[in-house]
């Protein structure tokens, strides 16, 4: 490229006993939109945050808009003129809207007080940019995901930022709120604004994308035009082989008995009564917006939240489930839609994660029998691939994907009847998603039910026997096999929303 | 949310390894600030390394020792326990006013006060315990309000007075140094500390105190009840106190309703040296002995140095306040480990 913004020649990084980035040279074209991809630990983080200023290069040298480019802290890379919006939100809640924009340079009267006139105006045309309507005063908290992820954009966008780096904006977004982020950087492309843009999610890279790149292992696999491109040949850039078809779904296996029905389940006053079930063998999915009540009811069900009233019956025999303990002791298990804040002991190794939902079954006389437990876990991590250093390794120190693996085998180790999984891939890269798919269809084909709560229409649509779609608390819809249809779900989800 | 610095991870260490620098980091380094801050003053302290000394420092530790091994385990899962010191005065009282009873043998009367300390203790412990849990409280609140309850009810059962006479073979065994060199009230903390460690190292419910401390949400949609190991681990801190309050009296031979004021304090501090997190989740109780160990060395040691009762309690907190901010130095070395 004649005009690049940023070079990168020959960078790496190396910490204690891995190399995280090796000889990645790139250059970044002004005013481009570049897609970076990679699996998780491709070392795409590891970039950013050279970009950042929270890590500094071991090797090669950084070009930025001319000049050498050394941040010691991220407020160098700030003052240099590259913004960074993590995935991650940097909020402070508490604060407003306006105030979190310019947190880092407040309009100031006399004697430091600031100027909330200016301040509120200036805030106003920030959002008016990302095209948020709403009251600069109103306080963070309030706020949903997506317009926090705006309001970061906004707060990038308040420093005259030359280079913004987006890292999986789109990770919490519901497909609206993502049509209109993408709406935002065409338009911020268009003003001239450098875009690196980081995703998982390979289907929506095409829209706004001009270039690639994929980082594999720690090394820059290849940098192309988008033009031209499709999804497999960026799979196979990322894992370096091709994936057959990234969904099998495997018509041969034939849901049985109902496993699980839940009969007018109603949470709150406030909330429709709710009733569905799944069979044994089956892969149920379940549909909807974020905040659509899915992980709400599947929660009220566990027991994990109270409900008001409800019937939920396991092979046909109703069951009182107050608690999750209830819920586990007659053969439920949930995985959360937050892995790492209900679903793990992070601080704790592999083992004693599996181990927590069933110690009875590796001790004796109530002491835990230590051989037992390894021996358990060890099969468990080799059944469903965990790489880690060992089963004494933190799992706060594995990967999203394995991690995520961690948290079935610790239900895997209880045995399961039924098994609820609240966006099980969320976070987990193209590998191990797979591995989990797999791992779906061996249990349903050992005649376990399957919950399948998910974002990804996509994966909903590849993986499951059946379909229903929550909207506003309400489930408006149930979708068999043979008429899955991505825009009949989706109009399903926004029913409830749309109408006046 | 997806690959926080992976790289910083997956640590080039063995496990064999991993666990040694572990144990090396957790557990070395406290008794290692032991060694060195004894050899300090054993050479800068006329008096300090003589067997004398020794025995004083072994009798001095033991009460503080127990009630740290009870607050072990209600730090472990995430909580304090501030009342320790005044259910220790309120134990005291019981278990003298039952030992004085004459219409008692004394075998009898000690028996049936140790029993009463102990339950004494376990019930204002359940409460602590049963009131935080049952309606989300902060333990600290909780536990500050059992302070003064408990030392209230102190004075009632005494009629605020000091409560002497108790039985010979009581005070006799509280003097007591077996073979000549273990005091028996030290043998006394040794076996709680002995204790405390067998249930957290190998037990069930040990690993279920180390999980909630961890995350408490992640164990109840595990399937468990975290408030039952929460209300537990009060209830063995509140058990603790009322051994404490036993072997105050081997000790001092007087119930007192203002025995043990600021006897909290002391316990969460070698608690916290120990290593133990006060956020939960981690440390051991082996750290709580040495920490106790090292809190009365430094005190025995300034002492003997001629240091002023007016600069010791400073030197103490700064004591403090530097093993909790290694604390957070041995947790991120911890991380690069595992």
């Amino acid at each position: 490229m004649d005009d690049a913004i940023l070079s990168l020649k020959g960078v790496g990084k190396i910490f204690p006993g891995v190399v995280a980035l090796s000889d990645v040279s790139l250059s970044i074209a002004r005013g481009e939109t570049h897609i970076v991809l990679g699996e998780n630990g491709a070392g795409k983080s590891t970039l950013i945050k050279l970009l950042a200023g929270i890590y500094q290069p071991d090797a090669g040298t950084i070009v930025f808009n001319g000049q050498s480019y050394q941040p010691k802290t991220p407020h160098d890379a700030q003052q240099s003129g590259i913004r960074i919006v993590h995935q991650e939100l940097n909020l402070l809640p508490y604060l407003s809207i306006a105030e979190n924009l310019m947190l880092e340079n407040l309009p100031r009267r006399a004697f430091g007080v600031v100027d909330r006139k200016a301040l509120n105006r200036r805030a106003v045309a920030l959002l008016k940019e990302v095209g948020l309507d709403i009251d600069p005063r109103t306080r963070v908290e309030a706020l949903g995901v997506a317009q926090m992820q705006l309001v970061e954009i906004a707060k990038a966008l308040s420093y005259d930022s030359k280079l913004l780096v987006l890292d999986e904006p789109t990770a919490t977004l519901t497909p609206p709120e993502i049509t209109r982020l993408f709406a935002i950087i065409k338009r911020l492309k268009a003003k001239g604004v450098t875009i690196i843009y980081i995703s998982h999610r390979l289907h929506e890279v095409f829209e706004i994308g001009d270039r690639v790149t994929v980082l594999r292992n720690g090394r820059l696999e290849a940098t192309r035009d988008l033009h031209g491109l499709a999804v497999p040949d960026l799979v196979r850039m990322m894992i370096g082989r091709d994936i057959a078809d990234e969904f099998s779904f495997d018509a041969s296996i034939v849901p049985g008995k109902v496993a699980l029905s839940v009969a007018n389940l109603k949470r709150s006053a406030a909330t429709p009564e709710i009733s569905f079930s799944v069979r044994h063998g089956e892969i149920l999915g379940v549909a909807g917006l974020v905040g659509s009540g899915r992980t709400e009811a599947m929660r009220a069900l566990f027991g994990a939240d109270p409900k008001l009233d409800g019937v939920v019956e396991i092979d046909g025999r109703p069951v009182a489930i107050t608690a999750p303990k209830d819920a586990v002791r007659h053969g439920l298990s949930l995985l959360t839609e937050d892995r790492k804040g209900q679903g793990l002991l992070l601080d704790m190794p592999v083992d004693k994660n599996i181990t927590i939902t069933d110690l009875g079954k590796v001790s004796r006389h109530g002491l835990v029998n230590r051989r037992a437990e390894a021996a358990a876990a060890n099969d468990l991590v080799g059944q469903l691939r965990v790489k880690a250093s060992s089963i004494e390794q933190a799992v706060r120190n594995l990967s999203g994907g394995n991690q995520q693996k961690v948290v079935l085998a610790k239900w895997l180790f209880r045995g399961t009847s039924t098994l609820i999984l609240d966006e099980p891939t969320r976070g987990v890269d193209i590998g191990a998603r797979r591995e989990i798919y797999q791992l779906l269809w061996m249990l349903a084909a050992a005649e376990k039910g399957i919950i399948m709560v998910s974002s990804d229409l996509p994966e909903l649509m590849g993986m499951c026997h059946r379909i229903i779609v929550f909207s506003k608390n309400k489930i408006v819809g149930e979708v068999p096999r043979a008429e899955f249809d991505q825009e009949r779900i989706l109009s399903l989800a926004y029913q409830e929303y749309v109408r006046p | 949310m997806t690959e926080m610095s992976e790289p910083l991870v997956s640590a080039p260490v063995s496990p064999a390894k991993a666990k040694f620098l572990r144990f090396l980091i957790r557990d070395a380094g406290v008794l290692l600030a032991l060694v060195l801050i004894t050899l300090f003053f054993s050479a800068t302290a006329p008096y300090f390394a003589t067997p004398d000394n020794a025995l004083k420092i072994f009798v001095q530790i033991a009460i503080n020792t127990v009630l740290a091994a009870g607050m072990t385990f209600v730090i472990l899962t995430g909580g304090i326990d501030l009342s320790v010191g005044s259910v220790l005065a309120l134990c005291t009282v019981v278990g003298a006013t039952i030992m004085i009873d004459e219409s008692l043998s004394p075998a009898a009367a000690i028996t049936l006060a140790l029993l009463a300390c102990m339950a004494t203790g376990a019930a204002c412990g359940f409460l602590n315990g049963w009131i935080s849990t049952r309606w989300k409280i902060p333990s600290f609140i909780v536990t500050l309000g059992m302070l003064n309850m408990a030392a209230g009810a102190a004075r009632v059962v005494s009629d605020n007075s000091t409560i002497t006479g108790l039985p010979q073979s009581f005070v006799d065994f509280g003097n007591l140094i077996i073979g000549g060199f273990l005091p028996s009230i030290f043998l006394v903390a040794v076996l709680v500390i002995a204790a405390g460690w067998f249930v957290l190292r190998f037990t069930v419910f040990g690993r279920m105190i180390f999980a909630v401390g961890t995350n408490d949400e992640a164990v109840r949609l595990s399937g468990h009840n975290p408030d039952f190991y929460k209300v537990a681990a009060f209830t063995i801190s509140g058990l603790t106190a009322g051994i404490a309050a036993m072997v105050y009296l081997l000790r001092l031979n007087i119930g007192s309703p203002i025995a043990g004021v600021g006897y909290e304090l002391n316990a969460i501090a070698a608690v916290i040296i120990g290593g133990t997190s006060l956020s939960g989740g981690k440390g051991s109780i082996i750290g709580t002995l040495v920490g106790a160990c090292i809190l009365q060395v430094l005190s025995t040691g300034l002492q003997l140095l001629g240091v002023g009762d007016n600069f010791k309690p400073i030197v103490i907190g700064l004591v403090i306040v530097l093993a909790v901010i290694l604390d957070a130095y041995r947790e991120r070395l911890l991380r690069r480990i595992r």
